[in-house]
């Protein structure tokens, strides 16, 4: 969460509200602030932390571990009209990549803004081309698009 | 703040919000009623609403995930306070 917190200025940019969410309580979440995040980040995590007591919300998100009683590592990048774009979930010893998640943002939010006319290619990056999809398109991905050493 | 209510141990949250059912989910008489659906996130299907207890910005609140409809939202589970990674 820390490493969420170093790029919230990022997040705040992108227009995205970023929740993080454990089967702790609030008042656990205000102690690791205090002791903890605040040490690692200048004013520590910036966004709400939410309590999922006893695993319930994410029992329906399908992140839920029942034998540790806990919240596996679980990311779910959700469009404004509430629909789940992306997901990315990963057993506790591995951290998140951040940047990876922003580069997706970045992609989500190019493709919307195009109404779905223009899609993303595996490793794109802002400021690279995109794909028009269209009849015209079919067989000529090669032209515009080849994978990067 | 005024208004402020005090804040208890406990502070009831509702967890998941089951979306109202539509009318073909009414049971028909003399049928049990059904169970709370088990709902499954899939990406390009909606997330499903929830409410928790939430810390913020020095103080304890409710918060909604409908709350931040009309933005997007990075909602990141984590195991827990304190673990190492």
């Amino acid at each position: 969460m820390a490493a969420v917190a170093a790029k919230a200025d990022e997040f705040r940019k992108l227009g995205v509200q970023v929740l993080s969410c454990s089967t702790d309580s609030r008042f656990i979440h205000k102690m690791w602030q205090e002791h903890e995040l605040a040490k690692m980040v200048p004013g520590g995590f910036p966004f709400p932390m939410l309590s999922d007591a006893g695993g319930r919300i994410g029992t329906i998100y399908g992140i839920f571990d029942e034998a540790g009683g806990v919240d596996v590592r679980g990311r779910f990048l959700i469009d404004p009209d509430g629909i789940v774009q992306a997901i990315e979930i990963l057993t506790p010893p591995v951290g998140r990549k951040i940047t990876e998640a922003i580069r997706q943002v970045h992609a989500y939010q190019h493709v919307r803004a195009t109404g779905g006319a223009e899609v993303c290619p595996a490793g794109w990056e802002p400021g690279q081309p995109t794909l028009k999809v269209g009849p015209d398109l079919v067989g000529n991905v090669w032209k515009i698009w080849k994978p990067k050493e | 703040m005024a208004d402020k209510k005090p804040q208890g141990c406990v502070q009831p949250a509702a967890g998941p919000i089951a979306p109202k059912p539509g009318p073909e989910a009414v049971p028909a008489a003399g049928e049990a009623p059904r169970k709370e659906a088990t709902v499954s996130v899939m990406v390009g299907k909606p997330a499903p609403d929830f409410e928790a207890s939430a810390f913020h910005e020095g103080n304890f609140k409710n918060i909604k995930l409908s709350d931040f409809k009309g933005q997007w939202v990075m909602l990141c589970f984590y195991p827990g306070d304190f673990t190492f990674v």
